[in-house]
């Protein structure tokens, strides 16, 4: 027994794990003199979470585009951060003409969806347009291709937007409506969090309805398991194809105008880090997995917020919110190293294997 | 073989960006060439000019125009500084009737984007062309970093209207170079007088700073913190965030809990604007003053902030004087607004102090031809003495600093912009 077990273990493994543990071992020391110095009050980390959890929800949305994807096609469309920025980048002009006529605040509802509507039908327009043009020609290449060109056009879509709407920074206006904050006990939540955290648990579930529940969704996870078999059955993959991008689009156009609320200046540059943030947040809960994906943008939007100042603080490191991404990324190399597929990536695992 | 091929070149492509990368290190950093004698202007011109100087000399030919460049930011969310001091170089070339020693100008230039790599793609090009006389630039002091050196190496005259770290007019500093000077305040005077306000003024004992990694915030928010401590202040936190950092909430947070009187984030947009904002979202921090520096004088400012702004401090360079009214007369007619950020002026100072050195230090040929000394340029230009500009007397130091500031302390309102002066009144 203790043989096999040698035999199977390798030098790299223990390694690993001595990482790992060291990792945990960190955090927990770290947790528990945070707390025990009692620096923060309990108010401060229930602001943090919620923080946390309006940044994670946007996040998950934006993940969304990227899991999709990768399910269906197994590439990484690396422009879906432009996908993203497109959408607000454009309704900001709306949502500035609607607060300059007062519009905005004497109907916050109509207006909100009108900003929404628009951002969702760019940032849809464009994932369109980009599978039709830049990805399907080089569907049969090999997968180093595809991921090149998306890298293109992920700075030609940036520079696209920096040609038309100028490289400097729009604000974006916010209804009076939800500029104010809600009290419970001592805490403070800001409307806006609010919305966002609802927003996207409301897109997230139409998200997973319609990838579990509709004829659509049935055809997808067909062309996600055997791309062949599928069209064999009557689907048409590139009808499906292009319908993954189309949601993955919408997906990312509620997450930008969600974004905006909570970080009201937008510009060309916009999409970038919420990108990498969110294909993390893909790849933590297990790349191809709808749910994976929002349950890591939820762990990782918590462990940006609350992480810092949780782990770090009580060690007596000087600036922790400078490590912030530090620690985002460390925890994530910890979690794939006890599930090396992401979080609830098995099933993906299993079913490709 | 297909496979091979392109791992064939993936390496090769590789192998060309690393190489691309190492360049500018490898790039040996010069020494200081010895000062030579100055071929003195007023001689009657030989008939075969031969150009004797140190680093070699500009020739114009008979009608051609004497080539001034800007490295500058005229594009990104920091695009109001240098746009701004270009229009200052624009004034400034119209007031001389577009002529320097009875030649035209050639003025052009390139974006720096305000960061290090930015600064270097400029650099690298602008050294490479030789007709360029003198450059005007940088904005920012992380690009001066990297294109300085560049610009240097090409014997060209450098002044920049808006660097403010210390370092790159310290004497022996690995970041001072020849032919460098700048009409913008050295750093060690601004976080001074900010810190001298706020212990002072103010009479506040404790303050946290916030710096985003760049030469200039991280340079201006030590010496704030020097100058505090001394006065007997207190310094809470010096925290770091990134330059496109959106969340602010650690940070914040996490100086709240040292309940600092003031914060002094001497940074840039949009981070700037970004903590402007959820500081008066962050428990314990509502009520907390809020001071940057110069590079967070601009219109933008109240654009990112939004009403967030009301009561937000700066310190910048306080600018008056009947010449310089006129010059923002002139400003308004030529752009359509009032200055939009705050180193035209000392942009405008930078092309006059040029203009006059070439004027010194050009030999005209029998043929017409004009010959500027590069060597004897910078020996002109480093000894600027009393020069009458819009920003004061000017005298350069050995070292290049050649301002004569006066910092102010202006405070924002909501929708209004200049924000106005609180400090000296």
């Amino acid at each position: 027994m203790l043989r096999t077990w040698r035999q199977r273990v390798t030098f790299t493994d223990i390694v690993v794990w001595a990482i790992g543990l060291a990792i945990g071992l960190v955090v927990i020391i770290g947790t528990i003199a945070t707390l025990r110095s009692g620096k923060y009050a309990p108010s401060v980390w229930v602001d943090l979470t919620v923080r946390g959890l309006a940044l994670g929800g946007v996040y998950a949305l934006i993940a969304m585009g990227y899991t999709l994807v990768y399910g269906i096609l197994r590439m990484i469309n690396f422009a879906h951060s432009e996908v993203f920025m497109s959408g607000p980048f454009t309704a900001v002009f709306l949502a500035i003409a609607l607060a300059h006529s007062g519009f905005l605040d004497e109907h916050p509802l109509i207006s909100m969806t009108l900003i929404l509507l628009l951002s969702v039908a760019v940032s849809m327009t464009i994932a369109i347009l980009l599978e039709r043009i830049a990805y399907r020609p080089l569907r049969t290449a090999p997968r180093l291709v595809p991921l090149i060109t998306a890298i293109g056009a992920s700075f030609f879509l940036q520079y696209t937007f920096r040609g038309l709407y100028g490289s400097g920074i729009q604000a974006y206006p916010i209804p009076k409506v939800l500029q104010g904050s809600i009290h419970i006990g001592n805490i403070e939540i800001f409307s806006t969090q609010i919305v966002a955290i609802l927003g996207a648990l409301a897109m997230m579930l139409v998200l997973y309805g319609i990838v579990q529940w509709t004829k659509v969704g049935k055809a997808m996870r067909a062309v996600s398991e055997d791309k062949e078999v599928a069209a064999l059955m009557g689907i048409d993959v590139d009808r499906i194809i292009s319908l993954t991008f189309a949601l993955g689009g919408a997906s990312a156009g509620v997450a930008g105008v969600l974004y905006a609320l909570l970080f009201p200046v937008v510009n060309f540059f916009m999409g970038f880090i919420p990108g990498i943030k969110a294909f993390t947040a893909a790849v933590l809960g297990g790349i191809g997995n709808v749910l994976g994906a929002f349950l890591g943008a939820i762990i990782l939007g918590l462990l940006e917020s609350v992480g810092p100042n949780l782990f770090l603080d009580g060690l007596g490191i000087p600036t922790p919110g400078q490590l912030k991404d530090a620690i985002a990324f460390t925890i994530l190399v910890f979690i794939l190293i006890f599930r090396p597929s992401g979080i609830l990536g098995e099933r993906l695992a299993q079913a490709k294997a | 073989m297909s496979k091979r091929l392109f791992i064939l070149m993936s390496l090769l492509a590789i192998t060309a960006m690393l190489l691309a990368a190492c360049q500018p290190a490898a790039a040996p950093t010069e020494a200081q060439p010895a000062a030579t004698e100055k071929p003195a202007a007023t001689e009657a011109p030989p008939a075969a000019y031969s150009c004797t100087d140190a680093i070699g000399c500009v020739d114009i030919g008979p009608s051609d125009p004497i080539h001034i460049a800007y490295l500058l930011v005229v594009a990104g969310p920091n695009e109001t500084l240098g746009v701004d001091s270009r229009n200052g170089i624009e004034i400034a070339i119209a007031d001389s009737g577009g002529k320097i020693a009875g030649h035209d100008v050639k003025f052009d230039g390139e974006d720096g984007g305000c960061s290090a790599e930015g600064g270097q793609a400029a650099g690298t090009k602008l050294a490479a062309d030789p007709s360029i006389v003198a450059v005007i630039g940088t904005s920012c002091s992380s690009e001066a970093r990297v294109a300085v050196p560049l610009l240097s190496q090409a014997g060209f005259v450098i002044v920049s209207p808006s660097n403010t770290a210390p370092d790159l007019t310290e004497a022996g500093n690995a970041n001072n170079h020849p032919g460098y000077l700048r009409t913008a305040h050295n750093d060690t005077i601004q976080g001074a007088v900010a810190a001298k306000y706020v212990s002072e003024q103010l009479k506040f004992t404790s303050a946290a700073t916030i710096h985003d990694g760049s030469l200039y915030a991280d340079k201006l928010q030590q010496v704030f913190a020097e100058n505090f401590k001394k006065d007997g202040g207190t310094i809470t936190a010096q925290e770091a965030v990134d330059p496109n950092q959106t969340d602010m909430s650690a940070v914040l947070t996490s100086i709240a809990a040292g309940k600092p009187q003031i914060i002094y984030f001497p940074i840039f947009l949009p981070a700037g604007g970004f903590i402007i904002r959820q500081a008066k979202q962050t428990p314990g921090l509502e009520s907390t003053i809020l001071m940057g520096a110069d590079g967070l004088f601009s219109p933008d400012v109240t654009k990112a902030a939004g009403d967030a702004v009301e009561g937000f401090h700066v310190s910048s360079p306080l600018l008056t004087g009947a010449a310089y009214d006129e010059f923002v007369k002139k400003y308004e007619a030529k752009f359509g607004s009032k200055p939009i950020s705050i180193f035209h002026a000392h942009a405008y100072d930078a092309y006059m102090m040029i203009k006059d050195a070439i004027e010194k230090v050009a030999v005209k040929d029998a043929d017409g031809t004009l010959h500027i000394g590069r060597q004897a340029l910078r020996d002109a230009m480093f000894a600027t003495k009393d020069f009458k500009g819009l920003t004061g007397v000017l005298t350069c130091t050995p070292t290049g600093d050649c301002a004569n500031p006066t910092i102010g302390v202006y405070e924002y309102h909501a929708g209004q912009y200049p924000p106005e002066l609180i400090w000296p009144k």
